[in-house]
């Protein structure tokens, strides 16, 4: 596999993180809730535990719609490289599927809302999951 | 009212990915491969991501959670649970496998179907299967063992 080179943006990667952390300021202002998408994603199915199905639904449809803001706004979208085959971003799916609602959260919840709590599972989970990536990684790319 | 600004809070939420690079698979593969270091390949943007997401929320949510309430709930359901177990340390793991494999996690996953991209939707459909599955075993009393119900975590 022929990996893309990518460009170090620090300016805007700062500014779309401080956008990220601004959206779950917001979720926790009006619903009191973590912005977790794996949690928030998980709960778009029955069994439903409350009634807060439809907000749910219009969190992910935003998720959706954002690049084609982007694109309406400025004209443009920036790069979207995926790499792998289907058998990759099957077995990948399903494995970031089951482990992010597994291990109750994933770089949302866990990574950006937990971390700003302060919370000792969030940070054990955050590390471990940095490092399981970085090492599936060095295994693809450099072992293979 | 309360749906249509979780549209909007969802769509700054993807905004904010799309900007800062995290939408693309090929930027946060670069950014964990870090024997890239040595050849120069390796981007370091995601951390500035990273820091800028927690900086904003770390300030906000310490000012939101003195708030009695939050403006459209009665309360704030935040995490209860304190202690690690061995599900705060394998769920990560395996998660870790799949986003080190694709370069998705669940977000930008949804963000890349907004791009048309008929592969993340792939990947958005087996996530989706992942996570019932995950939930469903966490519920089964015989794995009570070495998994904590789903219900009792929040969220």
């Amino acid at each position: 596999m022929i990996n893309a080179a990518t460009t170090f943006t620090p300016v805007a990667s700062l500014a779309g993180g401080a956008l990220i952390g601004l959206a779950a300021v917001l979720l926790m202002a009006l619903t009191g809730r973590i912005a977790g998408v794996s949690g928030i994603a998980v709960r778009l199915f029955p069994p439903y535990a409350d009634g807060e199905l439809a907000g749910r639904i219009a969190f992910v449809a935003g998720l959706v719609a954002a690049p084609v803001v982007v694109m309406v706004a400025t004209g443009s979208l920036p790069a979207l490289t995926i790499q792998g085959d289907a058998v990759i971003l099957v077995v990948g799916g399903f494995l970031v599927g089951f482990g992010s609602v597994w291990g109750n959260g994933c770089t949302s919840g866990h990574g950006v809302c937990g971390l700003a709590r302060l919370s000792l599972r969030s940070l054990v989970a955050t590390m471990t999951f940095m490092a399981a990536a970085m090492a599936t990684v060095f295994v693809a790319r450099h072992l293979g | 009212m309360v749906v249509v600004l979780q549209f909007a809070i969802g769509l700054v939420f993807g905004v904010g990915l799309v900007i800062s690079g995290m939408s693309d698979p090929a930027k946060v593969l670069n950014f964990l491969d870090l024997a890239a270091i040595g050849s120069g390949s390796w981007d370091p943007s995601l951390a500035f991501v990273m820091a800028g997401a927690v900086a904003v929320t770390f300030v906000g949510f310490a000012s939101v959670l003195k708030w009695p309430r939050p403006l459209s709930a009665e309360t704030f359901h935040l995490p209860i649970r304190r202690k690690l177990d061995l599900r705060i340390v394998s769920g990560p793991v395996i998660f870790g496998l799949g986003w080190g494999l694709a370069g998705f996690c669940p977000g930008p996953a949804f963000t890349a179907l907004g791009f048309g991209s008929g592969a993340a939707a792939m990947f958005v459909a087996a996530m989706l299967a992942g996570m019932l599955l995950a939930r469903w075993l966490a519920n089964r009393p015989w794995l009570s063992a070495v998994a904590t119900p789903t219900h009792q975590f929040e969220p």
